[in-house]
Protein backbone atom coordinates (compact mmCIF):
# COMPACT_ATOMS: atom_id res chain seq x y z
CA UNK A 1 0.00 0.00 0.00
CA UNK A 2 1.16 3.54 -0.76
CA UNK A 3 2.50 5.15 2.41
CA UNK A 4 1.86 8.59 3.82
CA UNK A 5 5.03 10.64 3.66
CA UNK A 6 6.80 12.57 6.40
CA UNK A 7 8.89 15.36 4.92
CA UNK A 8 11.31 17.54 6.88
CA UNK A 9 11.72 20.95 5.33
CA UNK A 10 15.02 22.75 5.41
CA UNK A 11 14.78 26.48 4.91
CA UNK A 12 18.15 27.50 3.57
CA UNK A 13 19.91 30.82 3.97
CA UNK A 14 23.59 31.15 3.04
CA UNK A 15 23.90 27.34 3.07
CA UNK A 16 22.59 27.09 6.66
CA UNK A 17 19.22 25.77 7.77
CA UNK A 18 17.08 28.41 9.41
CA UNK A 19 13.60 28.57 10.85
CA UNK A 20 11.24 31.47 11.40
CA UNK A 21 7.85 31.93 12.98
CA UNK A 22 5.02 33.12 10.72
CA UNK A 23 7.65 33.68 8.01
CA UNK A 24 9.72 36.15 10.10
CA UNK A 25 12.07 36.09 13.13
CA UNK A 26 14.62 33.75 11.57
CA UNK A 27 16.99 31.59 13.65
CA UNK A 28 19.88 29.30 12.71
CA UNK A 29 19.11 25.56 12.88
CA UNK A 30 22.24 23.87 11.52
CA UNK A 31 24.24 22.79 8.45
CA UNK A 32 21.96 21.79 5.57
CA UNK A 33 23.85 18.73 4.34
CA UNK A 34 24.36 17.34 7.86
CA UNK A 35 20.71 17.79 8.73
CA UNK A 36 19.61 16.23 5.44
CA UNK A 37 21.74 13.16 6.10
CA UNK A 38 20.47 12.87 9.65
CA UNK A 39 16.86 13.00 8.53
CA UNK A 40 17.44 10.46 5.79
CA UNK A 41 18.96 8.04 8.30
CA UNK A 42 16.03 8.60 10.64
CA UNK A 43 13.54 7.59 7.94
CA UNK A 44 12.44 10.84 6.31
CA UNK A 45 10.53 9.94 3.15
CA UNK A 46 11.65 12.96 1.18
CA UNK A 47 13.37 16.25 1.83
CA UNK A 48 12.41 19.74 0.79
CA UNK A 49 14.92 22.57 0.56
CA UNK A 50 13.54 26.04 0.30
CA UNK A 51 16.11 28.73 -0.41
CA UNK A 52 14.45 31.63 1.32
CA UNK A 53 16.95 34.17 0.12
CA UNK A 54 17.34 32.86 -3.40
CA UNK A 55 16.10 35.88 -5.28
CA UNK A 56 18.69 38.21 -3.82
CA UNK A 57 21.70 35.88 -3.85
CA UNK A 58 23.84 34.28 -6.46
CA UNK A 59 22.22 31.18 -7.89
CA UNK A 60 25.55 29.36 -8.26
CA UNK A 61 25.79 28.98 -4.49
CA UNK A 62 22.53 27.12 -4.49
CA UNK A 63 23.52 24.83 -7.37
CA UNK A 64 26.70 23.92 -5.47
CA UNK A 65 24.71 23.14 -2.34
CA UNK A 66 22.28 20.97 -4.34
CA UNK A 67 25.23 19.04 -5.76
CA UNK A 68 26.61 18.42 -2.26
CA UNK A 69 23.22 17.26 -1.02
CA UNK A 70 22.58 15.04 -4.05
CA UNK A 71 25.91 13.30 -3.58
CA UNK A 72 24.93 12.21 -0.09
CA UNK A 73 21.15 11.67 -0.14
CA UNK A 74 19.44 8.50 -1.42
CA UNK A 75 15.85 9.73 -1.02
CA UNK A 76 13.99 12.19 -3.24
CA UNK A 77 14.53 15.86 -2.70
CA UNK A 78 12.79 18.99 -3.82
CA UNK A 79 14.41 22.37 -4.23
CA UNK A 80 12.53 25.64 -4.26
CA UNK A 81 12.97 29.34 -3.81
CA UNK A 82 13.12 32.03 -6.46
CA UNK A 83 12.98 29.63 -9.41
CA UNK A 84 11.72 31.63 -12.35
CA UNK A 85 13.00 30.11 -15.59
CA UNK A 86 13.61 26.83 -17.37
CA UNK A 87 17.33 27.59 -17.05
CA UNK A 88 17.04 27.72 -13.25
CA UNK A 89 15.17 24.40 -13.29
CA UNK A 90 17.64 22.81 -15.66
CA UNK A 91 20.64 23.87 -13.52
CA UNK A 92 19.06 22.36 -10.41
CA UNK A 93 17.84 19.14 -12.02
CA UNK A 94 21.26 18.51 -13.51
CA UNK A 95 22.81 19.27 -10.12
CA UNK A 96 20.68 16.43 -8.74
CA UNK A 97 17.34 17.87 -7.57
CA UNK A 98 14.45 15.47 -8.16
CA UNK A 99 11.66 18.00 -8.02
CA UNK A 100 11.43 21.75 -8.32
CA UNK A 101 9.07 23.80 -6.26
CA UNK A 102 7.73 27.01 -7.78
CA UNK A 103 5.63 29.62 -6.08
CA UNK A 104 5.82 33.37 -6.81
CA UNK A 105 7.09 33.01 -10.37
CA UNK A 106 4.27 30.58 -11.21
CA UNK A 107 1.65 32.99 -9.90
CA UNK A 108 3.17 35.82 -11.93
CA UNK A 109 3.51 33.63 -15.04
CA UNK A 110 1.48 30.40 -14.81
CA UNK A 111 2.91 29.11 -18.14
CA UNK A 112 6.10 28.34 -16.21
CA UNK A 113 4.29 25.29 -14.80
CA UNK A 114 3.51 23.84 -18.21
CA UNK A 115 6.98 24.71 -19.50
CA UNK A 116 8.68 22.78 -16.69
CA UNK A 117 6.20 19.90 -17.03
CA UNK A 118 6.83 19.65 -20.76
CA UNK A 119 10.60 19.73 -20.39
CA UNK A 120 11.10 17.65 -17.22
CA UNK A 121 7.76 15.92 -16.63
CA UNK A 122 4.92 16.73 -14.26
CA UNK A 123 6.56 14.71 -11.48
CA UNK A 124 9.24 17.40 -11.39
CA UNK A 125 6.87 20.31 -10.72
CA UNK A 126 5.74 20.98 -7.17
CA UNK A 127 3.45 23.98 -6.91
CA UNK A 128 4.05 25.64 -3.55
CA UNK A 129 1.16 27.76 -2.36
CA UNK A 130 1.31 30.08 0.63
CA UNK A 131 -2.20 30.74 1.79
CA UNK A 132 -3.89 32.82 4.46
CA UNK A 133 -7.50 33.10 5.55
CA UNK A 134 -8.61 36.65 4.80
CA UNK A 135 -12.16 37.99 5.10
CA UNK A 136 -13.91 34.70 4.57
CA UNK A 137 -11.69 32.95 2.05
CA UNK A 138 -8.24 31.37 1.62
CA UNK A 139 -6.13 33.73 -0.48
CA UNK A 140 -2.80 33.18 -2.21
CA UNK A 141 0.27 35.12 -1.10
CA UNK A 142 3.57 35.50 -2.94
CA UNK A 143 7.06 36.92 -2.26
CA UNK A 144 7.54 34.68 0.76
CA UNK A 145 4.15 35.56 2.19
CA UNK A 146 4.59 39.32 1.87
CA UNK A 147 2.25 40.08 -1.00
CA UNK A 148 -1.41 39.06 -1.33
CA UNK A 149 -2.67 38.37 -4.84
CA UNK A 150 -6.31 38.37 -5.98
CA UNK A 151 -6.42 34.61 -6.36
CA UNK A 152 -8.37 32.06 -4.35
CA UNK A 153 -6.31 29.06 -3.25
CA UNK A 154 -8.80 26.51 -4.58
CA UNK A 155 -8.93 28.16 -8.01
CA UNK A 156 -5.15 28.42 -8.20
CA UNK A 157 -4.40 24.78 -7.32
CA UNK A 158 -6.94 23.56 -9.86
CA UNK A 159 -5.46 25.76 -12.54
CA UNK A 160 -1.96 24.57 -11.64
CA UNK A 161 -3.04 20.92 -11.84
CA UNK A 162 -4.54 21.50 -15.29
CA UNK A 163 -1.26 23.12 -16.40
CA UNK A 164 0.78 20.10 -15.37
CA UNK A 165 1.79 20.52 -11.72
CA UNK A 166 2.58 17.07 -10.28
CA UNK A 167 2.10 17.89 -6.62
CA UNK A 168 0.83 20.68 -4.37
CA UNK A 169 2.78 21.91 -1.33
CA UNK A 170 0.22 23.85 0.65
CA UNK A 171 1.44 26.09 3.47
CA UNK A 172 -0.99 27.84 5.74
CA UNK A 173 0.66 31.08 6.82
CA UNK A 174 -1.81 31.33 9.68
CA UNK A 175 -0.53 28.04 11.06
CA UNK A 176 3.17 28.21 10.12
CA UNK A 177 5.45 28.07 13.17
CA UNK A 178 2.51 28.20 15.62
CA UNK A 179 2.45 24.43 16.33
CA UNK A 180 -1.33 24.28 16.77
CA UNK A 181 -1.86 21.70 14.04
CA UNK A 182 -2.15 21.72 10.25
CA UNK A 183 -4.84 23.79 8.54
CA UNK A 184 -7.22 20.86 8.16
CA UNK A 185 -10.03 22.77 6.47
CA UNK A 186 -8.14 24.23 3.51
CA UNK A 187 -5.89 21.15 3.24
CA UNK A 188 -9.01 18.98 3.14
CA UNK A 189 -10.64 21.10 0.48
CA UNK A 190 -7.55 21.35 -1.69
CA UNK A 191 -6.94 17.60 -1.51
CA UNK A 192 -10.55 16.94 -2.53
CA UNK A 193 -10.40 19.32 -5.46
CA UNK A 194 -7.23 18.05 -7.10
CA UNK A 195 -6.21 14.55 -8.14
CA UNK A 196 -2.47 15.09 -7.60
CA UNK A 197 -0.73 14.48 -4.26
CA UNK A 198 -1.00 17.22 -1.64
CA UNK A 199 1.70 17.94 0.94
CA UNK A 200 0.40 19.85 3.95
CA UNK A 201 2.74 22.30 5.61
CA UNK A 202 2.56 24.70 8.52
CA UNK A 203 1.46 24.13 12.07
CA UNK A 204 2.74 20.68 13.04
CA UNK A 205 3.48 20.72 16.77
CA UNK A 206 2.59 17.26 18.02
CA UNK A 207 2.38 13.73 16.67
CA UNK A 208 -1.39 13.91 16.94
CA UNK A 209 -1.37 16.76 14.43
CA UNK A 210 0.01 14.35 11.82
CA UNK A 211 -2.60 11.76 12.75
CA UNK A 212 -5.33 14.36 12.32
CA UNK A 213 -3.89 15.37 8.97
CA UNK A 214 -3.89 11.83 7.59
CA UNK A 215 -7.25 10.80 9.05
CA UNK A 216 -9.20 13.99 8.39
CA UNK A 217 -7.87 15.09 5.00
CA UNK A 218 -6.72 13.36 1.85
CA UNK A 219 -3.24 14.89 2.03
CA UNK A 220 -0.65 12.17 1.47
CA UNK A 221 2.31 13.97 3.02
CA UNK A 222 2.99 16.17 6.01
CA UNK A 223 5.86 18.63 6.01
CA UNK A 224 7.42 20.21 9.07
CA UNK A 225 10.61 22.01 10.02
CA UNK A 226 11.14 23.28 13.54
CA UNK A 227 9.69 20.30 15.42
CA UNK A 228 12.32 18.13 13.72
CA UNK A 229 15.18 20.68 13.82
CA UNK A 230 14.83 21.32 17.53
CA UNK A 231 14.22 17.67 18.39
CA UNK A 232 10.70 18.21 19.68
CA UNK A 233 9.60 15.12 17.76
CA UNK A 234 11.90 12.60 16.12
CA UNK A 235 10.92 10.99 12.84
CA UNK A 236 11.21 7.41 14.19
CA UNK A 237 8.91 8.12 17.14
CA UNK A 238 6.44 9.95 14.89
CA UNK A 239 6.31 7.00 12.50
CA UNK A 240 5.93 4.55 15.35
CA UNK A 241 3.04 6.61 16.73
CA UNK A 242 1.32 6.77 13.34
CA UNK A 243 1.72 3.01 12.80
CA UNK A 244 0.16 2.25 16.17
CA UNK A 245 -2.73 4.49 15.09
CA UNK A 246 -3.20 2.42 11.92
CA UNK A 247 -1.84 5.08 9.60
CA UNK A 248 0.26 3.70 6.80
CA UNK A 249 3.82 4.98 6.90
CA UNK A 250 7.15 3.55 5.80
CA UNK B 1 32.93 0.51 -15.72
CA UNK B 2 29.18 1.05 -15.58
CA UNK B 3 27.64 2.92 -18.50
CA UNK B 4 24.62 5.11 -17.94
CA UNK B 5 22.76 5.77 -21.15
CA UNK B 6 22.63 9.44 -21.97
CA UNK B 7 19.32 10.50 -23.38
CA UNK B 8 16.95 13.37 -22.88
CA UNK B 9 15.61 12.19 -19.56
CA UNK B 10 16.41 13.99 -16.35
CA UNK B 11 17.89 12.30 -13.34
CA UNK B 12 21.07 10.79 -14.71
CA UNK B 13 23.02 12.39 -11.88
CA UNK B 14 21.02 10.65 -9.12
CA UNK B 15 21.93 7.29 -10.59
CA UNK B 16 25.56 8.30 -10.90
CA UNK B 17 25.57 9.57 -7.31
CA UNK B 18 24.04 6.30 -6.09
CA UNK B 19 26.72 4.30 -7.93
CA UNK B 20 29.43 6.50 -6.42
CA UNK B 21 28.07 5.87 -2.93
CA UNK B 22 28.22 2.12 -3.62
CA UNK B 23 31.81 2.44 -4.84
CA UNK B 24 31.26 2.03 -8.58
CA UNK B 25 32.63 4.29 -11.28
CA UNK B 26 30.34 5.19 -14.13
CA UNK B 27 30.19 7.17 -17.33
CA UNK B 28 27.22 8.83 -18.94
CA UNK B 29 27.29 8.16 -22.65
CA UNK B 30 25.27 7.59 -25.81
CA UNK B 31 28.24 6.19 -27.76
CA UNK B 32 27.83 2.63 -28.96
CA UNK B 33 31.41 1.36 -28.32
CA UNK B 34 31.33 2.57 -24.71
CA UNK B 35 27.95 0.95 -24.15
CA UNK B 36 29.09 -2.32 -25.69
CA UNK B 37 32.26 -2.46 -23.59
CA UNK B 38 30.66 -1.55 -20.28
CA UNK B 39 30.32 -4.27 -17.63
CA UNK B 40 26.78 -3.11 -16.90
CA UNK B 41 24.44 -0.67 -18.61
CA UNK B 42 21.81 1.40 -16.84
CA UNK B 43 19.03 3.30 -18.58
CA UNK B 44 17.53 5.68 -16.01
CA UNK B 45 14.72 7.95 -16.81
CA UNK B 46 12.15 10.42 -15.92
CA UNK B 47 10.51 12.21 -18.76
CA UNK B 48 8.23 11.49 -21.63
CA UNK B 49 8.18 8.20 -23.53
CA UNK B 50 7.65 9.41 -27.09
CA UNK B 51 10.53 11.91 -27.01
CA UNK B 52 12.77 9.40 -25.21
CA UNK B 53 12.12 6.75 -27.90
CA UNK B 54 12.71 9.32 -30.63
CA UNK B 55 16.05 10.27 -29.09
CA UNK B 56 17.13 6.63 -28.90
CA UNK B 57 16.00 5.86 -32.46
CA UNK B 58 17.70 8.92 -33.93
CA UNK B 59 21.01 7.61 -32.60
CA UNK B 60 20.35 3.95 -33.45
CA UNK B 61 20.41 3.15 -29.75
CA UNK B 62 17.15 1.20 -29.94
CA UNK B 63 18.95 -1.46 -31.98
CA UNK B 64 22.13 -1.27 -29.87
CA UNK B 65 20.26 -1.72 -26.57
CA UNK B 66 18.42 -4.82 -27.75
CA UNK B 67 21.66 -6.44 -28.84
CA UNK B 68 23.52 -5.87 -25.56
CA UNK B 69 24.61 -9.01 -23.72
CA UNK B 70 25.79 -7.64 -20.35
CA UNK B 71 23.39 -7.06 -17.42
CA UNK B 72 21.14 -4.13 -18.31
CA UNK B 73 18.89 -2.19 -15.93
CA UNK B 74 16.08 0.14 -16.99
CA UNK B 75 14.64 2.41 -14.32
CA UNK B 76 11.14 4.00 -14.30
CA UNK B 77 10.66 5.39 -17.83
CA UNK B 78 13.51 3.02 -18.70
CA UNK B 79 11.27 0.06 -17.78
CA UNK B 80 8.37 1.49 -19.75
CA UNK B 81 10.30 1.96 -22.97
CA UNK B 82 11.60 -1.61 -22.68
CA UNK B 83 7.97 -2.77 -23.05
CA UNK B 84 6.03 -3.36 -26.27
CA UNK B 85 4.21 -0.03 -26.40
CA UNK B 86 3.01 2.78 -24.21
CA UNK B 87 -0.15 4.85 -24.16
CA UNK B 88 2.05 7.86 -23.47
CA UNK B 89 2.14 9.51 -26.87
CA UNK B 90 0.92 6.19 -28.40
CA UNK B 91 4.51 5.06 -28.73
CA UNK B 92 5.94 1.80 -29.96
CA UNK B 93 8.80 0.87 -27.65
CA UNK B 94 11.77 -1.51 -27.56
CA UNK B 95 9.63 -4.66 -27.21
CA UNK B 96 12.01 -6.46 -24.86
CA UNK B 97 9.19 -7.19 -22.41
CA UNK B 98 5.87 -8.44 -23.68
CA UNK B 99 3.74 -5.86 -21.86
CA UNK B 100 1.76 -2.79 -22.73
CA UNK B 101 2.18 0.38 -20.71
CA UNK B 102 -1.06 2.11 -19.76
CA UNK B 103 -2.11 5.23 -17.92
CA UNK B 104 -3.40 4.68 -14.38
CA UNK B 105 -7.20 4.88 -14.27
CA UNK B 106 -8.38 8.02 -12.41
CA UNK B 107 -9.59 6.15 -9.30
CA UNK B 108 -6.66 7.45 -7.30
CA UNK B 109 -4.20 10.30 -7.21
CA UNK B 110 -1.91 10.42 -10.21
CA UNK B 111 1.08 10.29 -10.28
CA UNK B 112 1.58 7.28 -8.03
CA UNK B 113 4.08 9.14 -5.89
CA UNK B 114 5.78 7.88 -2.77
CA UNK B 115 6.85 4.70 -1.00
CA UNK B 116 5.08 1.43 -1.66
CA UNK B 117 5.70 -2.22 -0.80
CA UNK B 118 5.32 -5.35 -2.94
CA UNK B 119 2.68 -7.98 -3.58
CA UNK B 120 5.32 -10.37 -4.83
CA UNK B 121 9.04 -10.42 -5.57
CA UNK B 122 11.31 -12.93 -7.30
CA UNK B 123 14.67 -13.15 -8.98
CA UNK B 124 18.20 -11.99 -8.21
CA UNK B 125 17.43 -8.26 -7.82
CA UNK B 126 15.35 -8.97 -4.71
CA UNK B 127 17.78 -11.11 -2.76
CA UNK B 128 17.67 -9.90 0.86
CA UNK B 129 14.46 -7.91 0.27
CA UNK B 130 11.15 -8.53 2.04
CA UNK B 131 7.81 -7.86 0.33
CA UNK B 132 7.04 -5.42 3.16
CA UNK B 133 10.07 -3.28 2.29
CA UNK B 134 9.21 0.01 0.61
CA UNK B 135 10.67 1.60 -2.49
CA UNK B 136 10.06 4.99 -4.05
CA UNK B 137 7.81 5.44 -7.08
CA UNK B 138 6.80 8.40 -9.16
CA UNK B 139 4.92 7.58 -12.35
CA UNK B 140 1.59 8.05 -14.10
CA UNK B 141 1.89 5.08 -16.45
CA UNK B 142 2.41 1.42 -15.53
CA UNK B 143 3.35 -1.84 -17.24
CA UNK B 144 0.70 -4.54 -16.97
CA UNK B 145 1.91 -7.69 -15.29
CA UNK B 146 3.16 -10.18 -17.90
CA UNK B 147 5.26 -13.35 -17.96
CA UNK B 148 8.47 -11.31 -17.53
CA UNK B 149 7.19 -9.57 -14.41
CA UNK B 150 9.50 -10.32 -11.47
CA UNK B 151 7.84 -8.10 -8.85
CA UNK B 152 4.31 -6.80 -8.49
CA UNK B 153 3.18 -3.65 -6.70
CA UNK B 154 -0.41 -2.51 -6.30
CA UNK B 155 -1.60 1.05 -6.76
CA UNK B 156 -5.18 1.31 -8.05
CA UNK B 157 -4.29 -1.82 -10.08
CA UNK B 158 -1.55 -4.45 -9.77
CA UNK B 159 1.37 -3.54 -12.02
CA UNK B 160 4.94 -4.62 -12.83
CA UNK B 161 7.25 -3.23 -10.15
CA UNK B 162 10.13 -5.08 -11.79
CA UNK B 163 10.71 -7.15 -14.91
CA UNK B 164 13.38 -9.49 -16.18
CA UNK B 165 14.16 -11.28 -19.40
CA UNK B 166 17.61 -12.84 -19.84
CA UNK B 167 20.17 -10.08 -19.17
CA UNK B 168 17.51 -7.35 -19.20
CA UNK B 169 16.27 -6.09 -15.83
CA UNK B 170 13.98 -3.19 -15.09
CA UNK B 171 12.36 -1.51 -12.12
CA UNK B 172 9.41 0.86 -12.15
CA UNK B 173 10.56 2.27 -8.81
CA UNK B 174 13.71 4.32 -8.35
CA UNK B 175 16.29 2.18 -6.52
CA UNK B 176 18.63 5.19 -6.51
CA UNK B 177 16.04 7.11 -4.48
CA UNK B 178 14.86 4.27 -2.27
CA UNK B 179 17.23 4.62 0.67
CA UNK B 180 18.87 1.48 2.03
CA UNK B 181 16.35 -0.88 0.36
CA UNK B 182 17.20 0.66 -2.99
CA UNK B 183 20.91 0.30 -2.29
CA UNK B 184 20.49 -3.45 -1.70
CA UNK B 185 18.61 -3.81 -5.01
CA UNK B 186 21.19 -1.77 -6.92
CA UNK B 187 23.99 -3.76 -5.33
CA UNK B 188 22.27 -7.01 -6.32
CA UNK B 189 22.24 -5.78 -9.91
CA UNK B 190 25.83 -4.55 -9.81
CA UNK B 191 27.04 -7.92 -8.48
CA UNK B 192 25.40 -9.92 -11.31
Amino acid sequence: MLKNRIIPCLDIKDGRTVKGVNFVDIKDAGDAVELAEKYMEQGADELVFLDITASSEKRKTRVELVKRIAARISIPFTVGGGIASIQDVSDLVFAGADKISVNTSAVLRPELISEIAREFGSQCVVLAVDTKYVSGSWQVYIHGGKTPVPLKTIDWVRQAESMGAGEILLTSMDHDGIKNGFALDITGRVSEKVNIPVIASGGAGTMKHFRDLFTRTQATAGLAASIFHYGKISIPELKHYLKTNNIQVR
Amino acid sequence: MIAIIKYNAGNVRSVQNALNRLGYESIVTDREPLLRNAQKVIMPGVGEAASAMKYLKNRGLDVVIKSLKQPFLGICLGLQIMCRSTEEGNTLCLNIFDARVKRFPPQGRIPHMGWNDFESISGPLFEGIDIRDNVYYVHSFYAEPCRQTSAVCRYIVPFSAAMQKDNFFATQFHPEKSGSTGEIILNNFLRL
